[in-house]
């Protein structure tokens, strides 16, 4: 827009010094409701935990420091599991394993789907439908289903659960980026970059990932949520995270015969998990309202 | 030709050529085993004689495509091969077809998720309805925020507490839900009530809040405003001329949150020990009894695209739009 347009004058000019990126988040804290709040504080809580595990656990992760089943005692807060090893320990140990390989299998659903989708966005033709017609099919049976046959053929370990998972999910992600990914492949910039004789890197992480990065944010929180639960499903069902690795999964199934005698320790790890699906869908909650534009009534 | 009906047969024809394509996927899930994969499931001690016995059992020494098609045209007539569980000698070589594995399992199945369909459908829609009607009340709030937290958490979870506090604290159901083929209704229904109030939980959430949203979006259309200013009872207007225009997005919710409750039942099965077809799988995928697992992922994947299909085409048919073409 040109200075000499004639409404323009009357306003005087609002001079504003662009904020920084922490001042920004600040302010958009500040506002944030109180979920969003709870939200993060969990998470940031869970992350806490799970980066310093080793320091926090009273005792190494898989070592029998008690006999079975043990009650909850001073020495061990939370009892003792079917090894007697401690169950609080466990549980610290747990978010490190469980958070972190939920989040890589994340990681490389991105990479894979993310990757996949704007590649066919630009290509467009025969590897478009190529893809996407077999993105379908995949997406036609249930993932938890595709992922128990995919199980019983290579066998269950950590490697193959975030391998299958992340294939699995990436479908999935590769919709999302291929749907937003076309409506940015038209625009002039792409094209003048493609004049200019960038390369297809270039395009792919220069011009068009920036533009479609916020919904894929969001999307990474509730994929991540989706991929925590199936993980969690399949060690509870005893094919996913393989022992003596602390996983919540696993140690609901090992404990669950307590739950018989009244006693509610195998109900924390699944409650740790519930309670950090509730805080991240909050903070995506919130997320996507700031980001799709749309403003409070007050 | 009628254009609904056109539509119709186009979405089946897709539907087919997805129901062929996943049983070619389910199909190539064992010409991806190991090469010793014979050995894993003979054991150690398997001669090549064995060996070479098991694989031509299991019709490993024909092609890949003719054994397809024997596979795929026994599948259609119930036959489904024979389970790796009786082979060699970990079932003293008795032969257990996967047919006479999987046939009461899925009775077992089905009976519940008609037991907790039967539930849940009619409670989504009334919650559904409820909050559409008091939008903004503090019922509203309530409901969504408490499916809002059932959405978020994981199956075990949901079945773990109830079973702590309806079935250990407050003993009022069974908290395992043990049936056998000789079981009486009567006791059937009592020991599945809580897997059905479990699954319950999960799929209300969801089917609830479509109902609400897909009845919402209509109230803000100007045929609605016309009814009201009619002064039409808002009950009436809702029941009366939303509901009928918001059928197809209930309907494929449903449908949808029906082909969920045939995954969902695997993790609640196992929970409650119940002998369904969700608990064989997850033992056949550690024992890695393959044509049992082909078998389970091949009906839970068509029952899965078929309630999906029929979802699309309630869609279709009921929106009469398409009666109409411009």
């Amino acid at each position: 827009m040109s200075a000499e347009t004639p409404g323009m004058a009357v306003e005087p000019p609002i001079v504003r010094r662009r904020r920084g990126f922490r001042s920004r988040a600040w302010r958009g804290l500040k506002k944030a409701p109180p979920t969003a709040w709870f939200g993060l504080i969990v998470v940031f809580l869970y992350v806490f935990v799970a980066l310093f595990a080793s320091w926090i656990a009273p005792f190494p992760e898989s070592e029998a420091t008690g006999a079975a089943f043990e009650p909850w005692s001073s020495e061990h807060l939370l009892g003792t599991d079917q090894l007697g090893r401690d169950m609080l320990t466990r549980m610290i140990y747990g978010a490190r394993n469980t958070i972190g390989i939920a989040f890589a299998t994340t990681i490389l659903a991105f990479l894979i789907g993310g990757i996949l989708g704007i590649l066919v966005s630009i290509m467009r033709g025969w590897a478009d439908q190529f893809v996407s017609r077999g993105v379908d099919v995949v997406m036609a049976i249930p993932a938890l289903i595709f992922a128990l046959m995919l199980l019983s053929i290579v066998g269950p370990s950590t490697t193959n659960i975030i391998l299958i998972i992340a294939i699995l999910d990436s479908t999935r992600v590769y919709r999302l980026t291929r749907s937003v990914a076309m409506n940015v492949v038209v625009m002039d910039y792409v094209e003048s970059a493609r004049l200019r004789g960038e390369g297809l890197g270039w395009i792919m992480g220069r011009e068009i990932l920036p533009n479609i990065l916020p919904p894929l944010v969001a999307e990474f929180g509730l994929r991540f949520c989706f991929v925590f639960l199936t993980i969690s499903a399949l060690s509870f069902l005893g094919l996913g995270i393989q022992p003596p690795t602390a996983d919540w999964g696993s140690m609901v199934r090992e404990n669950a015969t307590l739950i018989s005698y009244g006693d509610i320790t195998p109900l924390l790890p699944a409650g740790a998990i519930a309670l950090l699906t509730v805080a991240v869908n909050f903070v995506v909650d919130w997320f996507l309202h700031k980001t799709s534009g749309l403003r409070d009534d007050d | 030709m009628n254009p609904v009906l056109r539509t119709v047969l186009q979405r089946l024809g897709l539907g087919l050529v997805t129901l062929f394509v996943v049983s070619v996927i389910i199909f190539i899930g064992i010409e991806l085993l190991p090469g010793d994969f014979a050995k894993a499931i003979l054991g150690q001690a398997a001669t090549p004689d064995t060996v070479a016995a098991f694989q031509r059992t299991v019709g490993l020494d024909k092609a890949p495509v003719e054994r397809y098609f024997a596979w795929i045209l026994g599948v259609i007539q119930g036959d489904f091969g024979v389970s790796f569980s009786g082979l060699g000698a970990l079932g003293g070589g008795q032969e257990r077809t996967v047919a006479s594995l999987i046939a009461p399992r899925l009775y077992n199945t089905l009976f519940l998720a008609s037991f907790t369909a039967i539930i849940a459908v009619p409670l989504a829609l009334t919650l559904g309805i409820l909050a559409a009607f008091y939008r903004n009340s503090v019922f509203d709030r309530v409901v969504n925020s408490l499916t809002l937290t059932t959405i978020s958490f994981p199956e075990f979870f949901v079945a773990y507490i109830l079973m702590y506090f309806l079935a250990i604290k407050l003993p009022i159901f069974y908290s395992l839900a043990n049936v056998g083929a000789d079981t009486p209704l009567l006791e059937r229904f009592a020991r599945t009530t809580l897997p059905a109030m479990t699954l319950t939980l999960v799929i209300v959430a969801h089917m609830m809040r479509m109902t609400r949203a897909a009845i919402i979006n209509l109230l803000a259309s100007p045929y609605i405003e016309m009814a009201y200013l009619k002064g039409t009872p808002r009950m009436q207007v809702i029941l009366r001329h939303a509901l009928p225009n918001a059928w197809a997005p209930i309907a494929t919710v449903i449908a949808f949150n029906l082909a969920y409750l045939v995954v969902g039942v695997v993790v609640v099965e196992v929970v409650y020990v119940y002998p369904g077809i969700g608990q064989l799988m997850v033992d056949s995928v550690s024992a890695r009894d393959i044509p049992v697992v082909q078998a389970c992922a091949l009906i839970f994947a068509v029952t899965y695209i078929l309630l999906n299909l029929a979802a699309d085409i309630i869609s279709i048919v009921t929106n009469p739009r398409l009666l109409h073409p411009r």
